[in-house]
């Protein structure tokens, strides 16, 4: 009988040699005369041991990593086949304490199955949630998204059931799904690796999506930078359309849902909803005044649900288990689990799911094992590049949208990205209006002049010119980026620039005391 | 050239929202987007030809230009900062004696930034054509790129 083998296809492991360790294992099993079976799966989320071979064994799959394709030949002297010792065996993969101590809602594939076979899926209680959506009439299926608690998870924290019960009490002959998969967050990653990791879970949910709603086509917009996320999700449709989970009759129900991939072309602004539809319409990704609500006005003018990946990859498993079952992990309003996403200067980098409610310190240090370079964590930002940098003194704050919310920050997709004692803020906080400057789209102009306004007097803040004036001028000019933009880009850059100021005024030139008063005044 | 962009248009000018597949299957074909085809497509969607123009210069990843052999993406987005990028960008730039947005004088490298390619847990990150690389030092940098050059 032969040996199931597991090497990642996600693009982390890859980037860290992944396809060489799979061909150099291949090699050996054949030079040897040993029957495998390798199997690509999506990653576990351990980034630090990765690329992380699996092997099935009697006991369970057991973990091997991380491993470079110089290891292979002494994995097999060792008989890593049978779960053999050696240095670089870390045990049974469910026993792993990283893994252990998640709670993988979402996420309860990714990593364990084949990320491109509908039988796997299937065998992995895949499609369990549109079987059952498809005998119930759509606004219970809005109701059961609408009772699980689940808010966008893009960013936003929307109710998703809200937003669809819109849609779904619009009358028209055309409706859209359209999944927001432009994730174009630093520090952000938990899509590429549902995407690639279990592009079918994505697939389900929008199809779970348009009967809920009465929508017949959906489109994912994905950004251009994620090519192997592209490839699998093509593989999946494909397999969906041939066993009739999509096309113009669903199982045998008669109803019909068509799905197709859209590639942005590098504008981080098209991650905006209503820029992302400008974009699929072939316009260039200007944002649109608001209301019209997508919901009512979107798509091609049609009524359109716009969701974030893993919003959507989320629907599957409350329709399998129901509003209840998802609704009672979390804390306050922040219903169900986040995958969240440890990056930057951390030492255990990867993906936790867990239920809302832990504190960002226990995520950093006992999930993250503290900074790679050994030295203090300085700041983190949490909530992409238009997300707060958070001190140490706000590390107990719970990951909770409401409670990030009451610091004057944002818990966003659940990007965390940390950097050490080395970090200079008033540069960061320089490369915020920067990367704004660089990523308007230009329609309004607190975020199209604002921003370059604003790196200009970073600059000369950081060269101490007229620091009083230029301090004063960069508040001001924020405020006006905040209340006067069009959209979240104009509209956040002054988070992450005014934290920085506020938590470090030191890195400004000025001295923690004269800021404290010039921030009450 | 002319019949590869006519080839494209004809297979995609049907599609809801036609214009940026459209623009991707010249990319793909051609490496860049000729500014003899801008009219070419204008016509074939209606459009004016200061729209297809207009969109093209709006995304960062079109270019008007033909890239090198190889086209490198190098991260500048915050996770990789806080592991370094800022260093390893002075040393590409340095390396391969180009700035963003030019290519090497041999025709071998152009080099891009980017802004986040989900590789956060494993920075600094880059892309070189369709492979993308994690943990990214000097060294292993110029690894990289002499083995590229040499297979050139």
């Amino acid at each position: 009988m032969s040996i199931t083998v597991y090497v990642p296809c996600d693009s982390g492991a890859i980037s860290l040699g992944a396809d060489r360790v799979a061909t150099a294992i291949a090699r050996q099993a054949q030079q040897r005369g040993i029957a495998i079976d390798l199997i690509r799966n999506g990653s576990r989320g351990m980034y630090w041991l990765e690329p992380m071979v699996e092997v099935v064994t009697e006991a369970g799959r057991i973990a091997y990593g991380p491993v470079q394709s110089t290891d292979v030949e002494e994995l097999f002297n060792a008989d890593f086949l049978h779960g053999g010792v050696h240095k670089l065996a870390l045990g049974l993969t469910e026993e792993l304490d990283y893994l252990k101590k998640q709670q993988r809602l979402t996420f309860a594939r990714a990593g364990k199955t084949d990320p491109v076979s509908l039988d796997d899926y299937v065998a992995h209680d895949g499609y369990q949630g549109l079987k059952n959506a498809l005998a119930m009439p759509p606004a219970d299926i809005v109701k059961a998204v609408t009772d699980s608690g689940l808010r966008g998870r893009g960013g936003a924290a929307f109710p998703t059931g809200i937003k669809w019960n819109t849609v779904l009490n619009t009358p028209s002959d055309q409706k859209y799904i359209v999944c927001n998969a432009d994730e174009g967050d630093s520090g952000t990653f938990s899509d590429r690796m549902i995407m690639e990791g279990d592009p079918f879970v994505l697939v389900e949910g929008m199809t779970i999506a348009g009967l809920a709603v009465g929508a017949t086509r959906g489109y994912i917009y994905l950004r251009v930078e994620y090519p192997h996320a592209h490839k699998a999700l093509n593989t999946a449709i494909d397999k969906a359309y041939q066993a009739g989970y999509l096309g113009d009759n669903i199982l045998g129900d008669g109803r019909s849902f068509h799905l197709e991939v859209r590639l942005g072309a590098g504008a981080y602004v098209c991650g905006e909803e209503t820029s992302l539809m400008e974009s699929l319409e072939g316009k260039r990704g200007l944002v649109r005044f608001k209301p019209p609500l997508p919901a009512i006005k979107g798509l091609f003018g049609q009524p359109t649900v716009v969701n974030n990946v893993i919003s959507l990859a989320s629907v599957p498993i409350i329709l399998d288990k129901g509003g209840d079952y998802y609704r009672d992990f979390g804390m306050g309003r922040s219903r169900g689990t986040l995958p969240l996403q440890l990056a930057g200067n951390i030492k255990h980098a990867g993906l936790v799911e867990l239920a809302f409610g832990l504190t960002l310190r226990e995520l950093l240090y006992d999930f993250g094992g503290g900074s790679a370079s050994g030295k203090p964590i300085k700041a983190v930002q949490v909530g992409g590049p238009l997300g707060a940098y958070l001190p140490e003194s706000q590390f107990d704050t719970p990951l909770d949208y409401e409670a990030f919310a009451a610091v004057w920050a944002v818990l966003g997709h659940g990007g965390v990205v940390a950097f050490d004692d080395s970090v200079d803020m008033a540069a960061m906080a320089k490369y915020s209006m920067e990367f704004c400057a660089i990523e308007s789209c230009g329609k309004c102009t607190p975020c199209r002049i604002g921003s370059t306004r604003g790196y200009e007097v970073m600059d000369d803040i950081m060269q101490g010119r007229d620091l009083d004036k230029n301090i004063a001028l960069l508040r001001s000019l924020c405020d006006t980026l905040l209340n006067g933009s069009l959209c979240a880009l104009g509209g956040m850059t002054p988070y992450p620039v005014l934290s920085a100021l506020n938590h470090f005024p030191e890195d400004f030139g000025l001295s923690p005391v004269a800021n404290e008063k010039a921030n009450a005044a | 050239m002319l019949s590869t962009v006519q080839e494209i248009i004809t297979a995609l000018k049907d599609k809801p929202g036609a214009l940026l597949p459209i623009l991707h299957g010249i990319q793909d074909a051609l490496g860049y987007i000729p500014a003899d085809s801008v009219p070419v497509i204008a016509k074939a969607l209606n459009l004016s030809r200061a729209e297809v123009h207009g969109v093209i210069s709006f995304y960062h990843y079109f270019r008007d230009t033909p890239p090198g052999k190889h086209t490198i993406h190098l991260c500048r987005a915050e996770s990789c900062q806080s592991m370094g990028a800022g260093k390893l960008e002075e040393h590409v730039k340095s390396k391969l004696g180009i700035a963003f947005h030019e290519t090497t004088e041999d025709g071998q490298f152009s080099l891009e930034p980017v802004y986040c390619l989900g590789n956060c847990a494993c920075s600094p990150a880059m892309q070189i054509d369709h492979d993308i690389y994690g943990r990214v030092s000097a060294a292993t940098f110029d690894s990289i790129i002499n083995e590229l050059g040499e297979t050139a």
